[in-house]
């Protein structure tokens, strides 16, 4: 088994000795330091979220949300999520069987490339788009003569969602499966499964997890995109704002209460994220030395 | 699908490399979406950009305003970075090593600015930097300013790129054989030699790797940053503001420059990100 697995199993410790324990001054000091970075920078962050967003009182809080542009806003960002996550499942799902599960030449430069997005500021990612499909992009004229607008509309919004969310899915999914080898498709094929039957029924299930926690981070990084989204958007008002921007233009419009309040769903959203990361883990750990210990004793025997 | 038959197959070797079906499938779609999505749209802005002549590219790129951003962006992002490298791997020496109340919290807390959207980052930070804020009230009797001046960047910066460290060294400490230490230790070499001696320059190669990912996501980091930075140019306006800026200015020459750089900039960090993982760490090891 490759590495993959061992970075997600934690190797059961050996009982620890005393000589590798520190001593008790610099545990002391390294908790402190650990944890009064970690409180500064997330915890307090966090808490400020939800303090100004309630501080006017439930009732302000709850008029925030319901208001039609903030309504709109959230229309528009599951729309965008709703279209961008099934496209990042397709694709996902297409890169890591052509990489985990064949070896051609190129296959690094490909690994990498699938990995661009990240390197890219999410502001290029959607000035790129302008350049495309802008008024005065490659596509513009073409489009204006047909009436069509990407720029400026939905999307071009989707689009820059696309774009940011790119890898996600394929990351989760290629060192999986890359770890799962392909050993378990080569036995159903040999009894006479069809190529797809073995995806459903052989590939998907063992990637489920993997896939499930993909999607998970795509759709939180997909709701929240706000750079590239912002640059394609246009900021039209109960039309072409998502959720991220909607908070910007309550902020700047210093409606403080208001912008928190709606970035609260945002972090609500985080936190959910967040929650489904550590039971995934935690299902996939246990998961995976439940194989490893079927493993030896399979060895054993 | 028909049955294999390696043994007649006269060029066995490829028949078994391709005895699974729908490469060609996975390939051309991945190869689609990637030229569609990626590609092609990167490519605009470098096809946008050779249309310039070299004196007005330079002009657009090196202008004092411009100069300034990047001085700021790199600046900010190279601290934050640092800031980062060091307490990260404290950070992940103490979720691996130490037990205490609350661990398994603080890990997954860790995730939190890789899941937060930067807007929401953004007005929470400068809600508690600013003059007014809870943090920002401290420090303003002491004279320290920090929401809209370049330590808010930084700031910003670093609370963004604060996963990147913990979670490349946390997995390495993992892994990290407890027979080294307790060879230093039956050497003579005290607990604080050793940890100086044996266990952090085994943490060097994935402190640099998270660095490195850390310093390439705060140089294009642009929605914390911009609530928080104020915004003035010259003094507090990094270059993925002035990229919008200027494109709201509808200079999309000047826009287009820019984000070249930026690229080049951002595909050097990636490919020196790569280097580094081939050279210290073997490909097993580190798929992710």
């Amino acid at each position: 088994m490759s590495g993959t697995a061992s970075t997600l199993v934690h190797v059961a410790q050996p009982h620890r000795r005393r000589t590798l324990a520190d001593p008790p001054w610099l545990k002391r000091t390294l908790l402190v330091v650990a944890i009064g970075f970690v409180a500064l920078f997330l915890v307090i962050p966090l808490g400020a979220v939800f303090v100004e967003a309630l501080r006017g009182g439930f009732r302000l809080y709850w008029a925030a949300l319901t208001e039609p542009d903030a309504l709109a806003a959230v229309r528009l960002t599951l729309l965008a999520a709703a279209i961008a996550v099934p496209c990042n499942v397709v694709f996902g799902l297409a890169a890591a069987w052509t990489i985990a599960k064949f070896d051609f030449r190129g296959k690094s430069v490909l690994t990498t490339l699938i990995d661009l997005p990240f390197a890219v500021s999410p502001v290029i990612a959607g000035l790129v788009y302008v350049l495309m499909f802008g008024a005065q992009g490659w596509m513009g004229e073409w489009l204006a003569d047909r009436d069509l607008r990407i720029i400026f509309a939905t999307p071009g919004i989707v689009l820059a969602t696309v774009f940011v969310t790119f890898p996600l899915v394929a990351r989760e999914l290629i060192p999986l499966m890359q770890a799962q080898g392909r050993d378990e498709e080569l036995a159903a094929l040999t009894l006479g499964a069809g190529g797809w039957k073995t995806f459903w029924r052989v590939t998907l299930p063992n990637a489920k997890w993997g896939l499930f926690y993909g999607v998970v981070l795509c759709n939180a990084r997909a709701m929240g995109e706000f750079g590239a989204v912002s640059v394609v958007s246009g900021h039209i008002r109960g039309e072409t704002n998502t959720i991220p921007l909607h908070v910007e233009i309550l902020y700047n419009e210093y409606q403080t209460q208001a912008a928190f309040a709606v970035a609260s769903l945002l972090t609500l959203l985080a936190l959910l994220t967040m929650l489904l990361k550590s039971l995934i883990e935690w299902r996939h750990r246990r998961a995976l030395l439940a194989a490893a210990h079927a493993e030896t004793r399979t060895f054993a025997s | 699908m028909r049955t294999p038959h390696p043994e007649l197959s006269p060029n066995l070797r490829t028949r078994r490399r391709r005895v699974l079906p729908g490469f060609g499938l996975t390939l051309g779609t991945t190869l689609l979406f990637l030229s569609l999505i990626v590609l092609l749209p990167l490519s605009a802005a470098f096809i946008r950009t050779a249309g310039l002549s070299w004196e007005e590219f330079w002009g657009h790129v090196s202008s004092p305003r411009v100069v300034a951003s990047y001085r700021l962006t790199f600046g900010a992002a190279l601290a934050a970075a640092a800031a980062n490298a060091f307490f990260g791997v404290i950070v992940a020496w103490v979720l691996v090593r130490y037990e205490f109340p609350g661990r398994k919290i603080v890990d997954a807390l860790v995730d939190l600015p890789f899941a937060l959207p930067t807007a929401v980052a953004g007005i929470a930070l400068t809600a508690l930097y600013a003059p007014t804020g809870w943090i920002g009230g401290l420090l303003e009797p002491l004279g320290i300013k920090v929401a809209y001046t370049p330590l808010g960047i930084w700031v910003a910066l670093t609370f963004i790129g604060l996963p990147f460290v913990v979670r490349t060294v946390q997995p390495v400490l993992e892994e990290l054989e407890p027979e080294l230490e307790e060879a230093a230790a039956t050497l003579g070499a005290t607990r604080t030699q050793t940890l100086r001696r044996v266990v952090l320059p085994a943490l060097l190669p994935a402190t640099c790797t998270g660095f490195t990912l850390a310093l390439a996501r705060g140089i294009g980091e642009y929605g914390s940053v911009v609530f928080i930075s104020g915004n003035m140019p010259l003094r507090t306006e990094i270059t993925p503001l002035l990229i919008v800026t200027k494109l709201e200015q509808y200079d999309y020459a000047g826009a287009t420059a820019l984000a070249v750089v930026m690229l080049v900039v951002s595909f050097a960090l990636l490919f020196g990100v790569q280097l580094l993982q081939r050279w210290f760490f073997s490909p097993e090891r580190h798929g992710r």
